[in-house]
C-alpha cells in the first residue's frame, strides 16, 4: 500500500479513507446521542406510551409530562368533574381528561429558581475573584506562586463526598445548612480554582506592553487593569463564566448532602419526581429535557474553548 | 495655556514622563495590588476547603456520631485500623479499581480511535465532533438517573435493542438488578459519558504533530503502521496521559452517577469507595470513621493531583 506512488500531498488522506472514517464517526455519534433523543422523546409521551412494550418510537405527542411536572393534581370522581365549569386552559383540559384536577403548582419551579440563583450567584462571584487572582498571578512576582497555584487546583480535585462531612458540621454550626448563600459560597470555592487557572492562561496571552504603555501614560495599576486588561480578556472571562455556570448547574453531591428543601437545586430533585403508582417517566423526562437543554446550547457556544476548559487552560488548540 | 510652540510641547511631554511614577505612587503599589487581588480567593479556599480538611483530620481520631449529642471521644488511630483491616472496605476498593481500570481502558481505546478518525477531516467533522462531545458536559447525576429508564428490563429501549440484536428475551436480564451485570453497567455509562473527554484531548495531540514529520517518514517509506507506532503514538502520549490521569482521579471518586444509577447495589457489588463513604457518613452517621476514610481518600487524591499538575505543566511547556 505504501509502496504505491501517491500523487496527493501527504497530509491529505485518500477520499476512501475519509469516507470510511466519516461513516464510523457518524455511526458512533448517532449511537451516543440516541439515549438523549430517547429522553427528549419520552418527555412528549403519554404515561401509557412511555411504559409500552415494545418501546414505542412513533407516538402521538402530548404535553402531559410537562403539565405533570409543573402541577400537583388530585383524583376526583367523574361526577364531580362533570359538575365543574369547563376547563379554561389547555393544561387544565389535559388533566381533566384523566379525571384529575389541578390542585396547585408543584415545587419544581422553586427548584429551578434555586438552580438559577445559586448557579448565577456562584458564577459571578467565582469569575470576579478568579479574574483578580489570575491577574495577580499573571503579572506580579508572587512568592511561592507555583505552590499556591497547585494548592488552588488541588482544592478542585477534592471529592465533594469527602469534604462534605466537615462542611456539613461547619454549615450546621454557622446556620448555612440548606441556605442559598451557603451553596453559593461553596460552589464559588469549587469554581474559583478553575477560574484562576483558566483566566491566568487567557491573561498570560495579553501582551504586557499594553499595560506598561498605560502605566507610562500615568494610569494607576487599577486603572490599567480596568481599562486595558479587562476589555482584552472579555472572551476569556465569558468562557470561564460559562464553565463555572455549567459546574454549578450540574452539581449534585454537595447539594444532596447540604440541603433539605429551601436551597435544593434540580439534580437532587429530579429523581424524586414520582407519580402515583410508580415513576412518572414523562414528567421525569420533561424535567431532564428542560434541565439539559441549556447545557446543550452552552456546549455548542463553548466548543472552541472546551479543550481549555477541561484541561484547566493547559492545552489550547 | 495659550499658544503652544513645539518647544513647550516637548517640555510638557517630558514633564508627563517624569510625573508618571508619581501618578502611580498615588495609586496602590504593585505589591499591594497583587495581595489585594489574590487574598480574597485564598481566604475563601482556606475557609471552605482547608478549615474543613483540618476539622476532618481531627474528627478522624474520634468516635463521633454527628447525629447524637455529646462530646466526641478520642479513639486514637482506631478508625484507621478499622478501615485498613476491614475486608468489606478492601472489597470496595477492589470494586473501585475494577471500575477505574475498565472505564479508562475503554475510554482510551474508543477515544483515541475516534480522534484518529476525526483527524481524517472528512466533511462535517466539526459538527459531528460537537455532537459526540455533548455527554461529557451533562450532569452526571441526571445522566445516572435517566439511564435507569433506558435500562428498565421491560420498557427500556436498551434491553429491547440488545434482545433484538442477540435474540435474548429483553426481560430476561436486568442491567441494574443483576449482580454480574451491574458492575459493567456503571462502566458502560461512565464510558459513554467520558470517552469524548479522552477523544478531545487526543485530537489536540494529533493536531499538534507537524506534517513535515510524516512527510519525512513518507520519504523514508515507513509503512502507515510503522508511522503510527513511531510517530503518532509517541507524540500523542503526553496528551493521552493527561486525559488518563484526570479520568482516573475522576472515576476513582465518582459518586453522582453511581449513586443514582445503582446506589451501590444490588447488595454492595457496585459500592465504590465514595458510596461507602456516603453510607458511613450520612446513613450510619459514623462521623469519625467516615472522616478517617475521607482522610485516606484525600491523601490518595492529593498524591495523584500532584502528578497531574506536573503532567499539566509538562504538556504546557511542549
Amino acid at each position: 500500500m505504501s509502496d504505491a506512488p501517491t500523487p496527493r500531498p501527504f497530509s491529505e488522506p485518500s477520499p476512501l479513507a475519509r469516507g470510511l472514517a466519516g461513516a464510523a464517526v457518524v455511526l458512533y455519534a448517532v449511537i451516543a446521542i440516541l439515549p438523549l433523543l430517547w429522553i427528549g422523546a419520552t418527555a412528549f409521551k403519554s404515561q401509557s406510551d412511555a411504559i409500552a412494550y415494545p418501546p414505542k418510537i412513533f407516538f402521538t405527542p402530548t404535553l402531559g409530562g410537562f403539565v405533570d411536572l409543573f402541577t400537583v393534581q388530585t383524583h376526583q370522581s367523574h361526577d364531580f368533574i362533570a359538575k365543574l365549569p369547563a376547563p379554561q386552559t389547555w393544561y387544565e383540559k389535559i388533566v381533566r381528561d384523566r379525571d384529575m384536577v389541578i390542585a396547585g403548582p408543584s415545587r419544581v419551579v422553586e427548584r429551578f429558581l434555586n438552580s438559577l440563583i445559586i448557579g448565577f450567584g456562584s458564577t459571578i462571584l467565582a469569575t470576579f475573584l478568579g479574574t483578580l487572582a489570575a491577574y495577580g498571578f499573571s503579572r506580579f512576582r508572587v512568592p511561592f506562586a507555583d505552590d499556591l497555584m497547585f494548592f488552588i487546583l488541588s482544592t478542585r480535585m477534592m471529592p465533594p463526598i469527602a469534604v462534605a462531612v466537615p462542611i456539613y458540621m461547619m454549615y450546621r454550626w454557622l446556620g448555612l445548612y440548606d441556605t442559598r448563600i451557603g451553596m453559593i459560597l461553596l460552589y464559588t470555592a469549587v469554581n474559583v480554582s478553575l477560574a484562576v487557572w483558566l483566566l491566568k492562561g487567557f491573561i498570560d496571552e495579553i501582551p504586557r506592553e499594553y499595560e506598561e504603555a498605560a502605566l507610562v501614560d500615568g494610569y494607576t495599576r487599577m486603572q490599567a487593569f480596568r481599562k486595558v486588561v479587562l476589555p482584552q480578556a472579555v472572551t476569556g472571562i465569558a468562557a470561564t463564566a460559562i464553565f463555572c455556570l455549567i459546574f454549578s448547574w450540574n452539581e449534585y453531591a454537595f447539594n444532596l448532602l447540604l440541603t433539605s428543601s429551601d436551597a435544593q437545586t434540580m439534580p437532587p430533585f429530579i429523581p424524586f419526581i414520582i407519580g402515583e403508582g410508580g415513576q412518572n417517566w414523562p414528567a421525569v423526562a420533561a424535567a431532564t429535557t428542560l434541565f439539559l437543554l441549556p447545557i446543550v446550547i452552552f456546549t455548542i457556544a463553548l466548543r472552541k474553548h472546551l479543550l481549555r476548559g477541561i484541561t484547566f487552560g493547559a492545552v489550547r488548540k | 495655556m495659550t499658544v503652544t510652540n513645539p518647544a513647550t510641547g516637548l517640555a510638557e511631554r517630558a514633564a508627563r514622563r517624569t510625573t508618571a511614577p508619581l501618578a502611580r505612587r498615588a495609586g496602590l503599589s504593585d505589591r499591594a495590588v497583587a495581595w489585594l487581588f489574590i487574598l480574597p480567593t485564598m481566604l475563601l479556599l482556606l475557609a471552605i476547603n482547608i478549615f474543613p480538611l483540618i476539622w476532618a483530620i481531627r474528627l478522624s481520631f474520634t468516635g463521633l456520631m454527628a447525629n447524637l449529642p455529646g462530646a466526641a471521644r478520642f479513639v486514637g488511630l482506631d478508625n484507621y485500623v478499622d478501615i485498613l483491616t476491614d475486608e468489606d472496605v478492601w472489597a470496595n476498593f477492589q470494586i473501585t479499581a475494577h471500575f477505574v481500570f475498565w472505564t479508562i481502558a475503554l475510554q482510551v481505546l474508543i477515544g483515541l480511535g475516534l480522534a484518529l478518525l476525526i483527524n481524517q477531516k472528512f466533511r462535517g467533522h466539526s459538527f459531528w465532533t460537537t455532537v459526540i462531545l455533548l455527554p461529557m458536559m451533562l450532569s452526571p447525576a441526571v445522566v445516572g438517573n435517566f439511564w435507569t429508564l433506558l435500562f428498565q428490563p421491560q420498557i427500556g429501549p436498551f434491553n429491547y435493542v440488545v434482545g433484538f440484536l442477540t435474540g435474548v428475551a429483553p426481560s430476561s436480564f436486568s442491567m441494574i438488578g443483576s449482580v454480574t451485570l451491574a458492575p459493567w453497567t456503571i462502566v458502560l455509562v461512565n464510558t459513554w459519558m467520558w470517552t469524548p473527554y479522552v477523544m478531545l484531548i487526543c485530537l489536540a495531540g494529533l493536531r499538534s504533530i507537524p506534517d513535515y514529520i510524516y512527510e519525512a517518514a513518507e520519504v523514508d517509506r515507513a509503512s502507515p503502521l510503522r508511522q503510527f507506532w513511531s510517530i503518532t503514538l509517541p507524540m500523542v502520549m503526553p496528551f493521552l496521559m493527561l486525559a488518563v490521569l484526570f479520568q482516573a482521579i475522576q472515576s476513582f471518586v465518582m459518586f453522582d452517577m453511581v449513586n443514582l444509577l445503582t446506589s451501590g447495589g444490588p447488595g454492595s457489588v457496585t459500592e465504590t469507595v465514595s458510596i461507602t463513604l456516603k453510607r458511613a457518613a450520612f446513613e450510619k452517621w459514623e462521623t469519625g470513621y467516615a472522616s478517617a476514610l475521607a482522610v485516606i481518600l484525600f491523601v490518595t487524591i492529593f498524591g495523584a493531583a500532584n502528578v497531574y499538575v506536573r503532567a499539566l505543566n509538562w504538556v504546557k511547556q511542549q
